[in-house]
């Protein structure tokens, strides 16, 4: 069963990713990889709400294994984000590539945050 | 961030994006009709490394406030292989269209994780341990740069010597 929730979760939140940069490139016609960053930041912010639903006892471990593990998971990523940024200090965007480093943590940890406070704020 | 894309000199062995159908403009305005086979690869790609990174966490778990070894060893090693895949997918290997959104986006994106990365570093530093939460922040940025780094490097060294 809970192979069963990662799977599902991993099967929904790949293709997210992939559908989103589509969508968030075809917007922006720009080095910066915005489309990562916008999966990125996303999904640390659900999985903020996971957690911090968790923590209150509102979200089962059934719940926190689709959404947290399979889904936010797979939504988010780290080689696409790590090979993003050296293509751009390969390309001589280095500046680019340093703003892309500190904004995904900076975004990324800030959504997690948000993420806990509004999950306390409703469920606890 | 609003720079065009044209500013930054690209050659042709270096304009491969993870997602393929993004390389170019005219590319990147292609309807997504005809596109389902590569959502669905991406699909398959992304519940086997999503199990994958479930089954490291099964077979060395995490103790509450401990250094998370685990998700920094799995995004570690999910940016070397991104390295490696990319130098050969790119230079070498005339792979079928579906192999690069199966492998790179799929398997190695559902592998590798930001958002449990994130809330790990918040867990720590919630949990009074914000030394080590912080050490955990640096240490997968580093770690991760380092691996994709180092991959591209060494596969492009072994294929030059290679074609010698």
């Amino acid at each position: 069963m809970n192979w069963l929730l990662v799977i599902l979760g991993g099967a929904i939140g790949a293709p997210l990713r992939y559908l989103t940069d589509r969508a968030v490139q075809q917007r922006h016609d720009t080095v910066f990889p915005w489309g990562t960053f916008t999966v990125n930041v996303v999904g640390c912010l659900v999985l903020g709400l996971v957690t911090g639903a968790a923590v209150a006892g509102a979200a089962s471990s059934h719940l926190q294994l689709l959404l947290g593990t399979g889904l936010c998971g797979a939504l988010t990523t780290y080689s696409t984000f790590s090979y993003e940024t050296l293509r751009l200090t390969e390309d001589g965007a280095k500046f680019y590539a340093a703003v892309n480093v500190v904004a995904s943590v900076v975004a990324g940890l800030g959504a997690v945050f948000v993420g806990i406070a509004v999950a306390e704020a409703l469920w606890a | 961030m609003g720079a065009p894309r044209s500013q930054v000199t690209q050659s042709a062995d270096e304009a491969a994006d993870i997602d393929p159908d993004l390389q170019l403009p005219a590319q990147r305005q292609m309807p997504l009709r005809g596109q389902w086979s590569v959502v669905g690869v991406v699909a398959l790609g992304g519940a086997i490394g999503a199990s994958a990174r479930y089954g490291v966490a099964q077979i060395w778990p995490t103790a509450a406030g401990g250094f998370p070894w685990a998700t920094l060893w799995t995004n570690a090693m999910g940016c070397a292989v991104i390295g490696v895949f990319m130098v050969v997918i790119t230079d070498v290997w005339a792979a079928h269209q579906l192999v690069r959104p199966f492998f790179g986006t799929g398997v190695l994106g559902g592998f590798t994780t930001f958002s449990t990365y994130a809330v790990d570093v918040e867990k720590l530093v919630d949990g009074r341990a914000a030394g080590r939460g912080l050490a955990y922040l640096g240490a997968t940025l580093l770690a991760a740069m380092a691996a994709v780094w180092l991959a591209v490097w060494m596969t492009r060294r072994v294929l030059e010597w290679r074609a010698r």
